[in-house]
């Protein structure tokens, strides 16, 4: 024994396995699926990825920080990691999955160090042995959580998408645009509906909208101010509301609770405003009868 | 009248997606119960208001949703919104159409009120408010309300 620490040489052991068999390691390595499945336009690609993964463990061991997920050496990897788990998350598995392919890195290293083991101090290659199993422990942990903050941001971003096509707004006829809305009209939804709205209004140069709430589950006083902060915006841009899609049950509760939509106008389906909207334009649909 | 254990649930209020949950499940009860749509409706959109009020002017706090039956055979749904908030100053005034602190419609409280068939508001200012809200399954019966 040179080095009195508990880990002994251990870190540079690891380190200088990690360094000098690179190329080695990174042929097996490339054949996993993690990286296999992943670098699919070549497999020098996937030998590259290998490499890089294998300085920054190296990096890591050398510091001897190996159960420290914050370790710096791990930084210059994250973004190929959260790439390479979306990637795998997109194939359809599971973080289980992708941590238990992660786990098979762990063989390749472990098999040169045992090779080793015949020719050098026993104890010193067990040690890096434990040493290498831990820091491959903190490797997954890093993947994992990699993997899940990538989740969250897909779930995020998914959910900003779901909400502006939740609200698109349709151009019926000439200068006449409609928004079927569907779900529960919180505060930012209304908000998305109420942009989307005014810009279809200065682009279609519409003198008419209508708002059909057929997909709205339930109309509450704040539904209710959020529906007539719309009207009144779209009013001063030029446009006259229609709400249509007012169900029985809906309309009863709305008068019940004391909500006066006021001087909206309200229709019971999107058809009967459309032909509402028509009328007022002093336009007929082809094959509707104009109304006397 | 009878309360039935099995079917009594709390659940929190205190954020967006809490009140979407109260709406769902209060929904889902009804159905079960057998509520026709305009009942489920007028229960839903109260339960809506009530715990807005619960998060906004309460700071926050729970619902309690209770199953009971009356001697005609009815089923009664009762919510009970509580909160450890400031507290109501003046219920009267609260209960006014139009009426609301926060630059609201001032309809909420007011308008639960005409949806439901019993309605009771209970606060302490600085202590925390209580709003008990019941709705039977049909029409009332022997001068009931
Ligand atoms: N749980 C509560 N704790 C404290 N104050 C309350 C509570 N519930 C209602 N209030 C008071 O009663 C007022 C009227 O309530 P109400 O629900 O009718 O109107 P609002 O919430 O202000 O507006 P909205 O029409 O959007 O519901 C509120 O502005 C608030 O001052
Ligand atoms: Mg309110």
């Amino acid at each position: 024994m040179t080095d009195d620490s508990p880990t002994g040489n251990a870190p540079r052991t690891v380190a200088r396995v990690l360094r000098d068999r690179s190329e080695q390691i990174a042929q097996r390595w490339a054949d996993l699926p993690l990286f296999q499945a992943v670098f699919t336009v070549t497999r020098d690609e996937a030998v590259e990825a290998c490499h890089s993964v294998l300085e920054s463990l190296a990096q890591v061991a050398e510091t001897g920080r190996v159960d420290d997920i914050e370790a710096p050496g791990f930084g210059t990897i994250r973004q190929q990691l959260a790439a390479m788990s979306a990637s795998r998350s997109r194939s359809g598995l599971s973080v289980g999955q992708i941590d238990r392919e992660v786990g098979a890195l762990g063989a390749a290293p472990v098999e040169i160090l045992e090779r080793e083991a015949e020719d050098a101090d026993g104890r010193d290659v067990l040690l890096a042995r434990l040493l290498w199993t831990e820091l491959l422990s903190t490797f997954r942990v890093v993947v994992i959580e990699t993997t899940l903050q990538e989740n969250r941001e897909i779930v995020d971003r998914q959910r900003q998408q779901l909400m502006e096509m939740g609200t698109p707004v349709i151009k019926l006829w000439d200068r006449l645009v409609a928004v079927p809305l569907i779900g529960m009209l919180d505060s930012a939804r209304s908000q998305v509906v109420m942009e989307n709205l005014l810009e279809a209004i200065v682009e279609h140069n519409a003198n008419m909208a209508i708002l059909d709430i057929t997909g709205v589950p339930t109309v509450d006083s704040l539904v209710a101010q959020h529906l007539m902060k719309t009207v009144a915006s779209a009013r001063l841009m030029g446009a006259d509301c229609v709400i249509s899609g007012i169900r029985p049950a809906i309309a009863q509760t709305i008068v019940q609770l004391g909500l006066d939509l006021g001087p909206v106008t309200t229709r019971a389906t999107l058809a009967d405003a459309l032909e509402l909207a028509l009328e007022r334009q002093n336009t007929n649909v082809q094959g509707l009868p104009p109304r006397a | 009248m009878s309360t039935d254990e099995r079917t009594s649930f709390r659940l929190p209020v205190r954020n967006d997606a809490d009140l979407m949950t109260v709406r769902q499940r209060v929904r889902g009860l009804s159905q079960e119960q057998g509520f026709g749509l305009v009942q489920q409706t007028k229960l839903v959109t109260a339960a809506s208001e009530l715990a807005r009020n619960t998060l906004i002017h309460g700071g926050g706090g729970s619902v309690t949703v209770e199953l009971s039956t009356d001697g005609d055979g009815r089923t009664g749904i009762t919510l009970v919104f509580s909160d450890e908030g400031p507290g109501i100053p003046d219920i009267a005034l609260a209960l006014r159409d139009g009426y609301s602190t926060a630059g609201g419609l001032g309809m909420g409280l007011s308008g639960s009120k005409r949806l439901v068939d019993d309605f009771e508001v209970e606060t302490t200012p600085g202590e925390g408010t209580a709003v008990t809200a019941t709705l039977w399954s049909g029409p009332p019966l022997n001068g009931r309300r």
